[in-house]
């Protein structure tokens, strides 16, 4: 079993901090995995990702040609990643501001409007934990405990309200029917 | 954990004290966590140097005065860090000298490549002189090999190089630390004062051409050792292999990938992956000769390594060559694919 993941979206959403996430959280698990951002020649307002490969055996390479599953935050991001989706494969994508659908017909897309629910909840800031909610539960690849025990390590020291709000962030997400 | 932060974090726990460094891509946030962890040991220095070469430099004054001292950059860095690893070698001073190679000639770009394979196995600088060469795999061999990479320097008192690219430098993969022995070194040649023995001198400057040429054979005599003892390689499903790949570093765990998919479809071929690129296990290679002779490099280059194979198989079997340079990762199914040609043509 390997399943690959490309998180995609602004600097600034949240992209490599979800990615970062999910790979601590796999990793407790016991599984394989492997956790790439891109680096180097960003700049601030642009385009941020990362891959993340999760597999029950040694992992040959890091990198996504074909992903099983694509996240996207913003518009540039579907446009850049959907063609390398893997048929069957399923998109995340942050239905409050992009406002068009995907070009493929062979994945399943599963619209998450992860800034009005952010809205809701008070904070913008948590609008990757939101769709981090979505993602663990259609993935099913981790419980949502596993998920908050991954987020728990990387937060670390940072207050307890961060925690708060995060969690609440993520069961809004879990809940979500899509 | 990232893996330019491993090797920090794998340097200090090993006892290294000196750092300097200047900022390059893909390996920053080896020097960013050197700037922030060094200060957690009480006599560690943490330097951000004014250019690769004053770092180069500082390193080697650090290790005269008796520090486990180490540097880092990227491949146009290194390349202006020669001079300095030549006099490492020629004054027999231990020091670690991390490439985490990125796209070239030139500036190139800042994507993986392992371009700089030349440069890393046949000295490096001028002179007469070889550099240890370890190829790290995993985030987990870039922890292990960086604690082995100080005490190779202090055994030998030779310039260790880790060569990795920019792969396994921004990768994050689960790590443990070992626990670092002891360190172990003479210190008849620490610049710390002569107290009450003879003076102390070190120094490259030779100019009588007798003892110039004692030096160097000095020097062939410790890599001559070097060749004997420190060999390191890792086979993968070689036993029954007809066709043997060979990959170092980010190139061999795609080589894994493939291989893996080979053997879904039938055709059985393996894998030798040096560990070490100098000493390079040349007795190794020549040994798979008398039972296969097939062999394919495979390399992010135009072909490099390929030569130190053919020297090794010494005209025996055929070798063939596969290579992505410029920065482009190759996918384990575009290397099968690649087998799979080779497999037929046989």
């Amino acid at each position: 079993m390997i399943r690959k993941t490309i998180f995609a979206g602004f600097g600034g959403q949240g992209v490599l901090m979800m990615g970062y996430i999910y790979a601590h959280a796999v990793m407790n698990e016991g599984y394989h995995v492997t956790y790439l951002p891109s680096y180097g020649v960003e700049v601030r307002g642009g385009t941020a990702n990362c891959t993340v490969a999760v597999s029950d055996e040694e992992i040959a390479s890091p990198i996504a040609s074909e992903p099983d599953y694509l996240v996207v935050m913003n518009k540039p991001s579907l446009y850049t990643y959907q063609n390398r989706l893997a048929p069957q494969g399923s998109i995340f994508l942050n239905s409050s501001i992009i406002d068009t659908k995907p070009t493929r017909k062979d994945v399943n897309i599963h619209d998450v409007p992860v800034g009005d629910m952010a809205g809701k909840l008070g904070n913008p800031r948590v609008q990757n934990i939101v769709m981090m909610g979505s993602f663990i539960k259609k993935t099913g690849l981790i419980t949502p405990e596993s998920f908050m025990k991954g987020l728990k390590q990387i937060l670390g020291e940072k207050k307890k309200s961060a925690m708060e709000i995060n969690r609440k962030a993520f069961a809004a997400g879990y809940e979500l029917e899509i | 954990m990232q893996g330019n932060r491993v090797i920090g974090e794998a340097a200090i726990r090993a006892g290294c004290r000196f750092y300097a460094g200047y900022p390059i891509t893909p390996q920053n946030e080896l020097t960013e966590y050197m700037a922030d962890n060094m200060r957690r040991t009480k006599d560690g220095t943490f330097i951000q140097a004014e250019s690769e070469i004053a770092a180069i430099n500082m390193v080697l004054g650090a290790a005269a005065a008796g520090a486990r001292a180490m540097t880092s950059s990227s491949s146009p860095g290194i390349s202006l860090k020669q001079e300095g690893i030549s006099s490492l070698a020629a004054d027999e001073l231990p020091a670690v000298i991390v490439n985490i190679m990125r796209g070239g000639p030139g500036l190139g770009n800042i994507l993986p490549s392992q371009g700089d394979y030349f440069q890393a196995t046949r000295g490096g600088g001028h002179g007469d002189y070889r550099t240890i060469v370890l190829a790290p795999a995993s985030v987990q061999e870039l922890a292990d090999l960086t604690m082995d990479a100080f005490d190779l320097a202090d055994r030998y008192r030779n310039p260790v190089l880790i060569l990795a690219d920019g792969m396994m430098g921004q990768m994050s993969e689960p790590v443990e630390f070992s626990e670092p022995a002891p360190r172990q070194y003479p210190e008849c040649y620490v610049l710390n004062g002569r107290g009450k023995g003879k003076s102390k001198f070190i120094r490259g400057l030779i100019l009588d051409a007798i003892r110039m040429e004692e030096h160097n054979w000095k020097l062939y005599r410790k890599y001559q050792v070097i060749t004997q003892k420190e060999v390191r390689f890792e086979t993968f499903w070689t036993d029954d292999a007809e066709i043997l790949i060979v990959a170092y570093g980010t190139a061999a765990r795609i080589a894994k990938g493939a291989i893996k998919r080979s053997r879904e479809m039938g055709i059985p071929v393996g894998l030798i992956r040096p560990i070490t690129l100098w000493p390079f296990p040349m007795e190794v290679i020549r040994s798979f000769a008398e039972r296969v002779d097939n062999f394919l490099v495979f390399e992010m280059n135009t072909g490099q390594m390929v030569e130190d194979v053919q020297l090794a198989l010494g005209g025996i079997g055929k070798v063939q060559f596969y290579g992505r340079p410029g920065g482009v990762i190759p996918t384990p199914a575009e290397l099968a694919k690649v087998i799979a040609h080779h497999a037929r043509k046989k």
